[in-house]
């Protein structure tokens, strides 16, 4: 083998690179595995390696020898706990290729980790600790890797120093494995026998296990061809950034997410069908004849139509499903619970849509491949849904293509990625559900109503007096001859929403039915008074969403919890704290307060009465007769 | 961009590289109301520029570079900088930390962690919020350094520009999350998947200038720590009976002058340059003083506002 790393990059740079993850349980090996890759071709140069010595000394779990494991933990909390705690990325290279390595965490609280070193990755090694066998943990890990569209495994069977070299334990391991991961539509498994630690069928053949004739780790990860297919699908390009340095110039710039292009070629945006050819082609080497998949070009259009950041271009003939529902696999990365019926963003492609899932088919259990009714998902976990997007979305089937397959969820508030998701099939009732417009519409019906139609949306906890101000201003409204109606949360749990529980979810699909009936009446020109508990900022922000702007004023009835209690009109909290009502806001189950409501009322040291004159005077302020 | 290119003249991998790092360059671009381009005038960040030439090509890159000067750049680092900002016709910002120079901070007196955390991190910390910049580029790689692997292309910053190592996005594909609150930034490393090699080998590829201290030649210098210490100006006191000697010198990263250890050499064209690193057996930071200061001393810095 070349011991010279720099001429190994320059020779491995004609032949490609290959990205892989390494996965398994913790203490498999994993960081001992790529320390191993990265010591064995020679990148460890000598200041790293003297700082590990000290390390090894100070953190290491191998006694006197030199803990690989140090040379990739980076981060401090990592090394002192032992642990992975994120993606490592490290690069490598041996005279045949070069390498990015995702070192990914083994924990289940890290499936997140996991999924994203996948979601870059040709090839996953599954590290399998030989006196322990196939875990719980390497199913799930294989799973995730299947999910995120991963063909090729290595299944390395390390530390078999520890149980004598045996090739029944190696036999036996392979073939639970085997059995295991069949029908996930793996196009290879490789297994491997290895001691990460000593070395053995890692970079050089083992002296140890006569019984192997397979190749090294190495050996095979050099030769392994993934399929570089992303340049013989369709042609895809996402549009990234409109270039219009001057009034000559117009071009699109974006990276060409699959298939190949030439000037001349015919193109259509996805979403709107307008058609053009493609003019010129800038790369980044200059003008170019054509450019295929991974390639970031800039393409000039003949005719001038409307494309925007977000637009997909393809062929006439080979378009991408414009849809808004589709089904799709869904993995929850965040700490918040993913609830059907609320907001998120999503990222597809380069747009960015307010999305909800509007029903989860069924959860995935990942540790045993079962289907499993869900109502909610929580972090780590997996489930296959419907979602719905606010507006039309090109989309291929992440099995067929990843660039236009693929999309993140980020929660509207905290702006965490709260989702990786893969698309399975566009969902066509965007096509047959067409909007029946009517002969009279809102502005008209306004008009008769001689009244400026909105949504008053009082939102607080239990007790705060929420309805108690409502009623009031209805009848103030209603004595001026304003058309009124209000919405309560109890008069709608007893009809509209009798089927409804009180759990996160419920609550979510409670507030959201609530809004379609106030945008009814609002478009009937009617004044709405809501008062619901609302605990959830996303779901009042859905609610406003719906509405036109100037249609929905947040009133906060802000009312201290301990205030509340005292008042309990209901005798609710009483019960809540007997243990009686679960799930009760405020107590067990959480109330957001609004960041920025129109209208706040405070309630303590004064009378309903005032507070409902207090709201009146506010919105002929704001120009609601 | 005029000629017609009929023969790349890169590597299938550094193009690979290339497309990857342009398309991040865009992304900034077209998500972020007010981004900013950290030049250090190394050779990354030289790089990490002529990518961006590129990505907007035939327009201009629409963000400034910015230069965070601690005053004790090599004389040479600046004179680069003034016409690399005059050959492209870029908007350059200069910050310095003046209430460092007034407390009179400087890398000799004051030690390297102090003056890197005044003159360094605060002062690019006071230039992001005077010019409210909510993303910044940055030439860092994730070869560099054990803390830099697992750091992110687009690494969050909350509130006072903090980095929660705990607290970053899952990055999925190239589906960058871009949103962030009033407050808070990002800062993006378009290199992130480069090597110093890959570096090297594009500078060559691409023939792009750097600063001739990567060259060797005979500078004034004296040993300090085990490594050589080129006397830049007169502010370096010499130890008693200390004389600089002219030695054939060149270095594998440039920052503050009394900082920047250099490595024997005869290297005086890059082909030179990338014929002796074959040959290195140390890592390019080793170089720079200020990672030994403590163990750790990247995420530490990092934690506080460090690129």
């Amino acid at each position: 083998m070349d011991t010279n790393a720099y001429a190994a990059g320059t020779e491995a740079a004609t032949r490609g690179l290959l990205r892989f993850l390494t996965c398994g349980s913790v203490d498999d090996g994993k960081s001992t595995l790529i320390g191993r890759l990265l010591y064995d071709s020679q990148l460890i140069m000598e200041d790293t390696l003297k700082s590990l010595e000290k390390d090894s000394r100070r953190h290491g779990t191998t006694g006197e020898e030199i803990d690989l494991a140090l040379l990739v933990d980076g981060l401090e909390a990592e090394r002192q706990q032992g642990i992975t705690i994120d993606v490592a990325y490290r690069f490598f290279a041996t005279p045949r290729r070069s390498f990015i390595v995702a070192d990914t965490p083994g924990h289940e609280q890290y499936t997140r980790n996991m999924a994203t070193g996948a979601s870059n990755s040709d090839l996953a090694i599954i590290l399998i600790d030989a006196r322990k066998g196939v875990l719980t943990q390497t199913k799930r890990h294989t799973y995730i890797c299947s999910l995120l569209g991963i063909r090729h495994i290595v299944v390395a069977v390390n530390k078999i120093d520890l149980v004598g070299f045996s090739q029944d334990a190696f036999d036996r391991i392979v073939g639970d494995y085997v059995t295991f991961a069949a029908p996930l539509g793996f196009h290879s498994i490789v297994p491997v026998p290895i001691s990460a630690r000593y070395g053995d069928n890692v970079t050089t053949r083992s002296g140890n296990m006569p019984w192997y004739r397979g190749t090294t780790l190495v050996g095979h990860l050099e030769t392994v061809e993934v399929e570089q297919e992303a340049a013989d699908k369709p042609f895809r390009f996402p549009v990234q950034w409109v270039n219009r340095p001057n009034l000559d110039f117009r071009g699109f710039s974006g990276t060409v997410a699959s298939g190949r292009i030439a000037r001349g070629d015919q193109v259509v945006v996805a979403a709107s069908g307008k058609a053009s050819r493609v003019a010129r082609i800038l790369a980044p080497g200059g003008e170019a004849d054509s450019a295929a998949a991974g390639e970031a070009v800039t393409l000039c259009l003949e005719d001038e139509i409307d494309i925007a950041r977000g637009d997909v271009l393809c062929p006439p003939s080979q378009r991408p499903a414009v849809v808004d529902q589709f089904a799709a696999h869904i993995l929850w990365m965040d700490e918040e619970p993913m609830l059907p019926g609320r907001q998120y963003l999503m990222r597809i492609g380069n747009l960015w849509t307010p999305a909800s899932v509007t029903s989860i088919r069924h959860g995935v259990n990942v540790n045993t491949l079962e289907h499993e009714p869900a109502r909610q998902v929580e972090l780590n976990g997996i489930a296959f849904c419907n979602l719905s997007t606010a507006r039309p979305v090109a989309v291929d089937a992440y099995e067929e293509n990843r660039a236009t397959g693929a999309f993140i969820l980020v929660d509207r508030f905290t702006n965490r990625t709260a989702a990786a998701g893969m698309v399975a099939f566009p969902l066509r009732r965007a096509t047959n559900i067409h909007h029946e417009s009517t002969l009279v519409d809102k502005a008209a019906r306004a008009a008769l109503n001689q009244q400026k139609p909105v949504v008053l949306w009082f939102t607080g906890l239990s007790g705060s007096g929420k309805s108690t101000v409502a009623k009031l201003v209805e009848r103030e409204l209603h004595r001026a001859g304003r058309l009124t109606y209000i919405l309560d949360g109890d008069n709608v749990r007893h009809g509209l929403n009798r089927d409804l529980g009180f759990t996160d979810a419920d609550r979510v699909e409670n507030i959201r039915r609530i809004g379609e009936v106030a945008r009814l009446f609002v478009d009937a020109g009617v004044i709405v008074l809501c008062s619901f508990i609302s605990p959830f900022r996303a779901e009042r922000q859905m609610v406003r969403d719906l509405m036109e702007p100037g249609e929905f004023v947040e009133v906060f009835v802000d009312t201290p919890l301990e205030e509340c209690m005292r008042r309990d009109p209901k005798g609710l909290y009483a019960r809540a704290r007997a243990g009686a009502i679960p799930n009760f806001t405020g107590l067990d189950s959480p109330y957001e307060p609004p960041e920025a409501p129109e209208i706040t009322l405070r309630t303590v040291g004064t009378t309903p009465e005032a507070l409902a004159q207090e709201l009146l005077r506010r919105l002929r302020e704001m120009g609601y007769p | 961009m005029s000629s017609t290119l009929l023969q790349p003249r890169l590597s299938a991998h550094l193009r690979r590289l290339e497309a990857e790092s342009i398309a991040i360059i865009r992304e900034v671009a077209a998500s972020f109301r007010n981004p900013v381009m950290l030049y250090s005038i190394g050779k990354d960040s030289g790089v990490m520029l002529h990518l961006a030439l590129k990505a907007f090509a035939p327009g201009k890159p629409p963000f400034p570079l910015l230069h965070v000067d601690t005053t004790w750049k090599f004389r040479e680092m600046i004179e680069f900088r003034d016409q690399v900002a005059r050959r492209y016709g870029l908007d350059l910002i200069v910050h310095t930390n003046e209430e460092g120079l007034r407390r009179g901070i400087n890398p000799i007196t004051s030690g390297s962690a102090l003056h890197t955390q005044v003159m360094k991190t605060e002062a690019l910390k006071q230039a992001l919020d005077k010019y409210q910049f909510d993303a910044a580029f940055g030439g860092a790689r994730r070869d560099e350094e054990k803390s830099r692997a697992k750091e992110r292309v687009f690494s969050f910053r909350g509130e006072g520009h903090s980095w929660d190592p705990r607290n970053q996005r899952p990055e999925l594909w190239n589906l960058f999350n871009t949103r962030i609150r009033q407050g808070e930034s990002i800062r993006v490393f378009p290199l992130s998947n480069w090597t110093e090699f890959d570096v090297w080998d594009y500078v060559l590829a691409e023939d792009l200038p750097v600063v001739p201290l990567y060259f060797a030649r005979p500078r004034p210098v004296v040993r300090r720590s085990g490594t050589w210490i080129m006397v830049d100006d007169g502010r370096l006191p010499l130890e008693p009976g200390e004389q600089p000697e002219m030695r054939w010198v060149r270095f594998r990263t440039l920052g503050c002058y009394p900082l920047s250890g250099a490595i024997e050499s005869r290297a005086q064209t890059l082909e030179a340059i990338i014929a002796e690193m074959r040959g290195a057996r140390t890592s390019e930071r080793q170089g720079r003083l200020i990672d030994s200061d403590e163990e750790a001393s990247m995420e530490k810095k990092k934690r506080e506002g460090y690129f």
